[in-house]
């Protein structure tokens, strides 16, 4: 438009009138800008360092960390370096996180779907959870749950027990490791054996119904050769596992495997607070999918539960997704809240001992700031993908 | 032809004593004294009607006068609170199993197509004889390609609804519930959502099932096919079965003066 404009004139207009070259122009003002003000910054910061005496660069994650961490997937004792605190830190989050996403969505679906039940105690119930949860702050859940709930457990010598292998008490829940002697290989292998049939069966079972109609129950047939083959190995092998029982040693309990109340409140409160989010983005999405859906599926004598799973839930899915990453965004990023009550995620390891013993504030702020970004970033991605699956198929 | 019953208004004992009744059987579906209310609203107020098998009945009457509610029953999309309806001699109660039987046997077109948008045309067709019918797909797709043959529009099967025009969506709709092979077929006001050029095509293939001697239902407006088709037009109105007639006869010879207001207002232009 700009160019015809142009052209149609024999001389063109003076070159501030041109909106072309005005863009152009405040375009590299907005960009000299951000340069200037990225590069201030930095000068800034490493001159302030330079005269506070402070070193720069990644060195310190090869120095001793010399702290404890009460809860770690990897091996760590406090001989460990500072890089060793960031992976236990890391993999610590990406615990929680995992393990709130999975649970939230879970309960979420079933709540959003609740909510919309005709059952007037059942919808109601959805309705009170989702406005008490969603309307208090999750710092203040996350403490309700650490003080109130699992604070008032009794102590270590009063543990509740369960046949002398659980225990449950205020430092934790305590339940017997599994350890492995020679030749468990064999039950790996059946597991293995018993994944790759259930496909098999799960192909065999789609094609047969294409072709006959009937349909095989691959649900209940899977889950038993699930069960029953490596049950089956695990004998023939003759049962190559014994179990690791805590005990009570001192004041504490000592073997097995140990769930922290740190961990156990955060999960809680993460899963059971996003839940409440992700409830109403069900429901608003299947709302969305229209009356006129559920009545062609009834119409053609289309049994309820069928109609959800084959009409409603597919439409739905497509309002669902993109709020529903947001929710995934929002979980990972509120495990950071694991600090205020000292669950050993990477902000309470890295960007709170780590930092306050090595003072390298800049490196850890950016490497913590830089895995948040990942973190999410690869949540996005991953849904993004699944989206497309699910919204390509409208025309 | 089409006499079975006289005028709903007249006490239901004068039913059994109509002449050309047959034995009850005959009626593939039978409605009872069957009242609904919406809360407080009275929307079918005690209707009687019995159908044949391979009868043609054209519902009409004013907006919000309770035909589409009617046939929504027939169905079950709608409870009605009192009376009976019979279909296929199961009664529609509140048992899904006999609901579920019920509405294999009865297809349904809507005025808004209703077609499902994530499915291709083919598997719109296909997708209750699969799951409902437990028909092989190869079969399945084999016999909705017949019937959208009928409906001619084969080349479109593996579209999406949405890449199609309305008239050729309401074809699809009319396939997707022959493919049930439905005893009874339920049409709510079919191409009141069409454009007028895409009502003929609509109309064209409805004649040709009603030739067939498919049992037929249908709300309309359209009074050219009720002449042509129909074997009894009702008129409804206030939820009341007003009038019942043969078409001839119901559009020449209209006895109750809010029939004859009613065709005076649609006849005008």
């Amino acid at each position: 438009m700009t160019k015809q404009t142009v052209d149609s004139r024999p001389a063109g207009p003076k070159p501030w009138y041109d909106p072309r070259i005005r863009s152009i122009f405040f375009q590299f003002i907005a960009i000299a800008l951000v340069f200037w003000g990225g590069w201030t910054l930095i000068d800034n910061t490493l001159s302030n360092m330079e005269s506070r005496g402070i070193s720069t660069g990644f060195g310190f994650l090869k120095e001793t960390a010399g702290f404890g961490i009460i809860m770690s997937l990897v091996p760590y004792d406090s001989t460990m370096t500072y890089g060793r605190t960031f992976v236990v830190g890391l993999m610590n989050t990406l615990l929680v996180s995992a393990m709130g996403i999975v649970t939230a969505t879970i309960i979420g679906f079933i709540v959003g779907v609740a909510r919309l039940s005709s059952n007037w105690l059942v919808a109601k119930l959805a309705l009170v959870y989702i406005e008490v949860i969603r309307n208090i702050p999750l710092l203040l859940q996350i403490f309700f749950w650490y003080f109130a709930v699992l604070g008032s457990l009794p102590s270590p010598r009063q543990s509740v027990e369960v046949g002398g292998s659980f225990f449950l008490n205020n430092r934790g829940l305590y339940l017997p490791e599994p350890i492995t002697q020679e030749g468990f290989g064999l039950v790996w292998g059946a597991v293995l054996a018993a994944i790759v049939a259930v496909l098999g069966l799960r192909a065999w079972a789609k094609k047969r119904q294409l072709a006959t109609g009937r349909i095989f129950p691959t649900f209940k047939v899977g889950v038993a050769i699930l069960v029953i083959v490596p049950a089956v190995a695990y004998l023939a092998a003759g049962a190559p596992l014994e179990w690791d029982l805590p005990a009570l040693k001192g004041f504490n309990f000592g073997g097995g495997i140990t769930i922290i109340p740190e961990l156990a409140a955060l999960w809680i409160a993460l899963s059971l607070y996003t839940a409440s989010f992700i409830a109403e983005i069900v429901r608003s999405g299947i709302l969305s999918v229209s009356k006129g859906q559920t009545e062609a599926a009834k119409a053609l004598g289309i049994p309820n539960s069928l109609t959800l799973r084959l009409v409603v839930i597919p439409q739905a899915m497509r309002v669902i997704i993109p709020p529903l990453t947001s929710q995934y965004l929002n979980l990972a990023k509120n495990s950071s809240l694991a600090t205020a009550i000292g669950y050993p995620d990477l902000v309470a390891v890295f960007m709170g001992t780590t930092l306050n013993q090595t003072g390298q504030a800049v490196e850890v702020v950016a490497i913590t700031m830089a895995v948040y970004l990942t973190i999410s970033l690869s949540i996005s991605l991953f849904m993004n993908i699944y989206n497309r699956a699910a919204a390509i198929k409208e025309r | 032809m089409g006499n079975t019953m006289t005028e709903q208004t007249q006490a239901p004992e004068s039913l059994n004593s109509v002449p050309s009744q047959k034995d009850e059987s005959s009626a593939i579906i039978r409605v009872e004294g069957m009242n609904k209310w919406y809360g407080d609203f009275h929307v079918l107020k005690d209707l009687n009607l019995d159908v044949r098998h391979g009868e043609r009945i054209v519902i009409c009457g004013p907006s919000g006068s309770g035909k589409s509610t009617f046939i929504r029953c027939i169905n079950r999309l709608e409870e009605h609170q009192k009376g009976k309806i019979i279909v296929d001699n199961i009664e529609l109660t509140d048992d899904i199993r006999h609901i579920d039987t019920v509405r294999r046997e009865v297809g349904m077109v809507f005025q808004h197509f209703n077609l499902f948008p994530h499915l291709t045309v083919l598997e719109n067709c296909c997708l209750s004889p699969i799951w409902v019918r437990k028909t092989p797909r190869k079969e399945a797709e084999e016999a909705a390609m017949e019937y959208l043959t009928r409906v001619k529009i084969p080349d479109q099967a593996n579209k999406f609804p949405g890449q199609l025009s309305g008239g050729q969506q309401q074809r699809v709709a009319i396939a997707r519930a022959l493919c049930m092979k439905p005893k009874i077929m339920l049409f709510d006001e079919p191409t009141s959502a069409l454009d007028p050029e895409m009502i003929k095509e609509v109309l064209d293939v409805m004649i040709e099932l009603a030739g067939s001697g498919m049992t037929m239902i249908c709300v309309t407006h359209e009074m050219g096919f009720a002449k042509t088709v129909a074997d009894r037009v009702i008129f409804m109105d206030g939820g009341e079965i007003v009038e019942q007639a043969p078409p001839q006869e119901f559009f020449s010879n209209p006895r109750e003066p809010r029939t004859q207001k009613f065709l005076e207002q649609i006849l005008q232009h």
